[in-house]
């Protein structure tokens, strides 16, 4: 059972950098626009300054 | 003049009607030299339309930024120098799309920030949900693991379930304790007591060795009832955002005239009685005021239901909502934008509200209904189990165990997701609720009564009758460059074409100009030197030839009668209540095959009508887009507004309806009717549920596995009958 003693820490530590990932990903903006994201992909000149 | 180029470039959605461009000026922000403005932009709907829009304001000189957000709406512009914030708006205009500015500090912010932190909260309780079953399952399918083990397991849950239960409750416990303090309870109150005695059991489960701990139980319902809020939150917040949308193409500045004689551009809301203002020709009208100098025409459709302009004479007081039509006037603000009603409406929707107010919602009364007997059937559990010669830690942890099975996943759930389902289903269809309850109201009404101007018709005039091809051809000439009603009728009939040289308008006799060559004029019957027919006309006359009279009804909408029809095949009653005259009103009732109305109402007696129907015990939805409107849509049972209705009519209603289509009215009911029936069935479905769980749990068989799955299942059966909504087939087959 000394095989939990690391798994748990692990498990832990992966779910913490899953929630890092997903406040940094908030932060950055990557939820203001989908439908602008999507549709920017589409244009193809160079990307507006 | 709108080109073949104007509006989205898929050229599947319509242009925005050129109009009057605002001046943005006063919204502008200044840090460091850099200038930056925020814009509601409308008709924007594909990449096409982003590069278009971001293409043109970026080439305008010192802009820095120019990003358009899509999804709201809204456009953020930055840029240096000494451009006129007025060529942005401009250039948009141009463009054929809808360009307002609005106010950047406006609470936008605040709700998206709220929704921001329930979905953080939401999030730390899926991860934490998912750590903790990690630990936690093994223990409930190997009965042989030795006590330390599970011990060290439980307390590895505690570990990830006590922080991220503070951290994701933190939305109950707020509401809760405000509640508690007042002596009163709503759902968070059982929600918190379950979550915080369950981590409390728990703890004292594993710090004496216990066999059971309830630390995923306590997170995965966090979980469950946070998705729910977090829709609850995201919705709210677009409807607002597109209500808020629809405001801002509203005028929400005005341009004052300084002691010195000086115009600068202020907002609305900056503006003080006493104020000088000078309306421009196309301009609405923001706050109450009386007119010092000027001579021109107004259109009162919003204010009055009047769809026939009237000239504005000195010393009027005119409301906000009104249209100045052919040339700049002079007035004195009389009112703040904020209070800018006639006394007696604004004390007719305070009384509205205040009924509004009082109304009891389905989940309401299931709460109160339903948190005592729990927490009795909790209490008599302990009893019983301590009569029964159980020792108290035992008898407490049942009864705890009681309070954690029957915490209302079920119940909290049953009514925002009916809502959220409802209101995305809604949404779709560009209606946008102002509040949960507001479904259940519409649900409930059994008559409806609309207002005539702008609502049932389209508010503005169209050519009617029979009129030689080469005179509309003429005068379309002169029409064009006026913004009377009745001229952008003949415009629109004629299609695009020249403008006559020479133009003059007239306020309140017509416009003059000259056509091939010869004196030409288009206005009143004496104006043109003829003998007024009747009705709504005007008359086209061109030096050497006789007088050429031109017709105009304001023509009901197409879908009406269909409308009506289907209103009434869904058992309603349909009534037709105006401002306007008895006769116009006669023709409109039976165009649209409507057989009770009233004509000539005035805004206190539209709100009594709706009164004496009430008394009469009619459940009325009033759908209304006028200023004169206002106090009976707030006085309804229920009420609906076209996206176009003025600021006030709009907030009093219930539900705005954008696009121009009347056929939301019954899409709205029946997607009420449906939302109230799956309310219902969830209720009942929960009541059930409890029935079942409560003697499991008195007994004590209640296990953490139990709980689990038990709450899981009973969320998820919720959650998919109110997804039905979403799945439902309309009558009309809208999306």
């Amino acid at each position: 059972m000394n095989v939990l003693l690391y798994m748990m820490p692990a498990a832990l530590l992966l779910a913490g950098a899953a929630l890092a990932a997903f406040i940094w990903s908030l932060r950055a903006g990557q939820y203001d626009d989908p439908a602008g994201s999507a549709a920017r992909i589409l244009n193809d000149q160079d990307p507006i300054p | 003049m709108i080109d073949a180029a104007a509006g989205c470039p898929s050229g599947l959605a319509p242009a925005s009607p050129t109009g009057f461009a605002q001046d943005p000026t006063a919204f502008v922000t200044e840090s460091r030299g850099r200038r930056a403005l925020e814009i509601m932009v409308r008709g924007a709907s594909c990449g096409g339309c982003l590069a278009k829009i971001e293409g043109a304001v970026s080439a305008l000189p010192g802009v820095g930024a120019a990003r358009l957000n899509l999804s709201t709406g809204r456009m953020h512009v930055e840029w240096t120098g000494g451009l006129q914030p007025r060529r942005i708006t401009e250039t948009i205009t141009k463009l054929g799309y809808g360009a307002a500015a609005c106010d950047a500090t406006q609470p936008d912010g605040e709700k998206a920030s709220a929704e921001r932190r329930v979905l953080v909260a939401m999030v730390v309780a899926g991860l934490a949900t998912i750590a903790v079953m990690m630990v936690s399952e093994p223990l409930w399918f190997s009965p042989d693991v030795t006590p330390e083990t599970r011990t060290l397991m439980h307390w590895a849950s505690a570990l990830i379930a006590i922080p991220a239960t503070a951290f994701s409750g933190l939305p109950f416990f707020q509401s809760a304790i405000p509640a508690l303090r007042r002596g009163r309870v709503n759902m968070d109150v059982p929600i918190s007591l379950a979550v915080i005695l369950a981590i409390a059991i728990s703890l004292y489960e594993t710090a004496n060795g216990g066999e059971h701990a309830y630390f995923d139980a306590s997170v995965m319902l966090l979980f469950f009832l946070l998705i729910g809020r977090f829709f609850d939150a995201r919705l709210r917040r677009r409807a607002y955002a597109a209500a808020n949308a629809l405001a801002a193409l509203q005028t929400a500045s005005a341009t004052r005239i300084g002691p010195l004689g000086a115009a600068e551009a202020v907002r609305a809301s900056d503006v003080r009685p006493g104020d000088l203002l000078l309306i421009a020709a196309g301009e609405r009208l923001a706050v109450d005021a009386e007119v010092m100098s000027g001579a021109s025409d107004v259109d009162l459709r919003m204010v009055t239901g009047e769809v026939e302009p009237s000239a504005a004479y000195v010393g009027q007081v005119l409301h906000a909502g009104a249209v100045n039509l052919s040339a700049p006037l002079r007035v004195r603000a009389v009112a703040p934008a904020s209070q800018s009603l006639t006394a007696e409406i604004g004390r007719l929707l305070e009384a509205g509200e205040q009924k509004k107010s009082s109304f009891r919602r389905i989940a309401d009364r299931a709460a109160e209904a339903y948190v005592p007997q729990v927490h009795i059937a909790a209490g008599l559990t302990f009893v019983m189990w301590l009569v029964l010669g159980a020792p108290l830690s035992k008898a407490a942890f049942i009864a705890i165990t009681v309070l954690i099975i029957t915490c209302p996943c079920a119940i909290a759930l049953a009514a925002p997701m009916v809502q959220v389902a409802a209101a995305g289903r809604l949404f779709r269809n560009g209606a946008y609720l102002s509040s949960g309850d507001a479904l259940e109201r519409i649900a409930a009404v059994d008559h409806v009564v609309f207002d005539k101007t702008g609502t049932l018709t389209l508010g503005e005039p169209r050519l009617i009758g029979s009129f030689p091809e080469d005179a509309l051809a003429r005068a379309a000439m002169l029409a064009r460059a006026s913004r009377h009603p009745f001229s952008r009728a003949i415009a629109q009939a004629a299609g695009a074409g020249p403008v006559a040289s020479s133009i003059v308008e007239h306020p309140g006799e017509g416009v003059s100009g000259v056509v091939d060559g010869r004196q030409a004029k288009l206005g009143s019957a004496a104006y043109a030197g003829a003998v007024g027919q009747g009705g709504s006309e005007l008359w086209f006359a061109i030096a050497g030839e006789t007088p050429v009279p031109f017709h105009f009804e304001d023509a009901l909408r197409s879908e009406a009668k269909e409308t009506v029809a289907r209103l009434r095949r869904m058992g309603l009653s349909v009534e037709l209540l105006s401002g306007d005259s008895s006769e116009r009103v006669a023709a409109a009732a039976a165009a649209a095959g409507i057989d009770q109305w009233r004509a000539a109402a005035t805004p206190v007696s539209k709100a009594q009508r709706l009164t004496e129907l009430e008394k009469s015990g009619r459940k009325v939805l009033m759908v209304g887009d006028g200023l004169n409107d206002a106090a009976a849509l707030a006085g309804a049972h229920a009420s609906l507004a076209p996206g176009g209705a003025v600021d006030v009519s709009r907030l009093a209603s219930d539900c705005v309806y954008s696009g121009d289509s009347l056929k939301s009215v019954a899409l709205i009911i029946e997607v009420a009717r449906a939302a109230r029936q799956r309310m219902r069935e969830n209720f009942a479905f929960a009541a059930i549920y409890n029935l079942v769980a409560v003697p499991v749990a008195v007994v004590g068989w209640a296990t953490p596995m139990v709980a689990a799955a038990a709450m899981s299942l009973s969320s998820a059966i919720v959650t998919l009958n109110a997804l039905r909504l979403s799945i439902m087939k309309l009558e009309d087959g809208a999306p």
